[in-house]
């Protein structure tokens, strides 16, 4: 259990895939202008996360580890989890339309988001097992979600300021995430 | 021959999640109904939310769920309604345009400023820096987020004040929305009289910050012949329903703060 509290709280706050690592940056640029957009598109991500190891890890653990593939493992990730996204999209579709109509929008996003492709590769490079990996990846979704959230107020406390004209839009948001993640050093060598 | 394994797991991975989703969407279909996107036709595509929907998407949708009525469309007006009243086999109700009208005309030859604002320059910034730098409370900040939220370009900052063009204002509403100050009104083009003034101040102070604010003397609304004008809170407004446009307001009112709309422009 302490092994897993220590991948989790990893996950989330050391190593921020956002903040520390810098995986899945457009999403966190472009989804975080609104609180509940952002809260949105960090759920579909958190799902997305889970969805993929739960598929990606067994794939390289008893298909492309055995074969001595391991090199075949970002084609064949991609590969699966697009798939993957789209398939969940449609069951979402006819079964749950109400979950459906809150995350639609932004699963087509993540289908090859960095930060998936990330937490699936970072679960067999850490040679975690099938539940670290599973926890490892809630980790680093809840860890997007507290970075998504955390920008989002920034951004918009932002909209009311007086922005010199050459830093307005991109640059002044760019320049807002590197003071965000700056804060998030503070967490580095915790674990 | 020892590239043959992952170029056969690739392709058979590969093949095998394109027939997985093949198949998904076969039996997954979901029913999409196809007066959709006839109906979605018919509608403008501004998805200026006038209907009370988030768009226009949206607004076909409850269309086809039933129990809408098809005159919700502002921008489309007339001509939307009856197309979607056709598609849809419904009977069409009519529809009044609508216009936005700017209750204020406070430029700069009729009221002051009472402070400098240095702040970012919007309304909204302005609005809650001690409710704005005019020396009225009410009136028109003339920063431009109406301007700016306006999708037709039917709204413009003259001297000051915002000016709605009304041969281009579809009604939509949305800058009526965005004004801080909630001092824009949507009227049916029916209506061309209209008090251009949002003051709620007593006359004393009125008369003091502006030459051309309602001071809610009563006299107007002695004088209508067609008791279309209530007096509440110093001021005085005119109820578009039981107004016939006679104009005997405008000759009365000693400050001259009602108008003729269409041609407010001239006026201010």
């Amino acid at each position: 259990m302490g092994n897993l509290a220590v991948i989790f709280v990893g996950a989330v706050l050391v190593n921020n895939f956002v903040l520390a690592k810098f995986l899945g940056i457009c999403p966190f640029l472009g989804v975080s202008k609104k609180l509940d957009q952002a809260f949105g598109m960090s759920v579909a991500v958190i799902f997305v996360m889970v969805m993929a190891t739960s598929v990606t890890h067994p794939i390289y653990t008893y298909l492309l580890e055995p074969n001595r593939l391991g090199y075949l493992q970002t084609v064949v990730f991609i590969l699966v989890i697009a798939a993957l996204v789209q398939l969940v999209e449609i069951v979402l579709k006819k079964y749950i339309p109400s979950l459906h109509a809150a995350l639609g929008v932004y699963l087509p996003l993540i289908t090859t988001n960095c930060a998936v492709l990330g937490v699936t590769i970072q679960n067999i490079d850490s040679k975690f097992g099938f539940v670290e990996s599973l926890v490892n990846s809630i980790g680093a979704g809840i860890g997007f979600m507290l970075a998504m959230v955390l920008f989002a107020g920034v951004r918009q406390k932002m909209e009311n300021c007086d922005v010199p004209e050459c830093f307005k839009g991109i640059p002044i948001t760019l320049v807002a995430a590197s003071i965000v993640a700056v804060s998030f050093m503070g967490f580095s060598g915790m674990v | 021959m020892d590239f043959l394994t992952p170029v056969l797991i690739v392709t058979v991975i590969g093949l095998l999640a394109g027939l997985i989703l093949t198949i998904a969407s076969k039996f997954m279909a979901v029913k999409v109904d196809e007066r959709f996107d006839d109906v979605r036709n018919c509608l403008p595509g501004a998805n200026c939310g006038a209907c009370g929907y988030a768009g226009c998407d949206q607004y076909a949708e409850a269309l086809l769920k039933g129990d809408v009525p098809t005159n919700l469309c502002i921008p489309g007006g007339a001509g939307t309604a009856s197309e979607l009243s056709s598609v849809l086999g419904v009977e069409c109700s009519a529809v009044t345009p609508k216009y936005a009208f700017v209750k204020c005309n406070g430029c700069s030859a009729n009221t002051q400023k009472a402070v400098e604002f240095d702040g970012p320059k919007t309304c909204k910034a302005a609005a809650v820096f001690y409710g704005g730098d005019n020396a009225c409370s009410y009136g028109c900040l003339g920063y431009g987020d109406c301007v700016s939220a306006c999708p037709y370009d039917a709204i413009h900052v003259i001297d000051g004040v915002a000016k709605v063009d009304k041969d281009v204002c579809v009604g939509c509403g949305i800058c009526a929305n965005t004004c801080p100050k909630s001092i824009i009104s949507i009227l049916p083009v029916t209506s061309t009289v209209a008090v251009q003034c949002s003051s709620k101040d007593k006359g004393a102070v009125v008369r003091k910050i502006c030459t051309v604010g309602c001071i809610g003397c009563g006299i107007c609304v002695k004088n209508c012949p067609s008791g279309a004008i209530t007096l509440a809170n110093n001021l005085a407004t005119i109820d578009p329903e039981k107004c016939t446009n006679c104009g005997t307001c405008i000759e009365k009112c000693p400050v001259h703060a009602i108008h003729f709309t269409s041609c407010s422009k001239d006026n201010g």
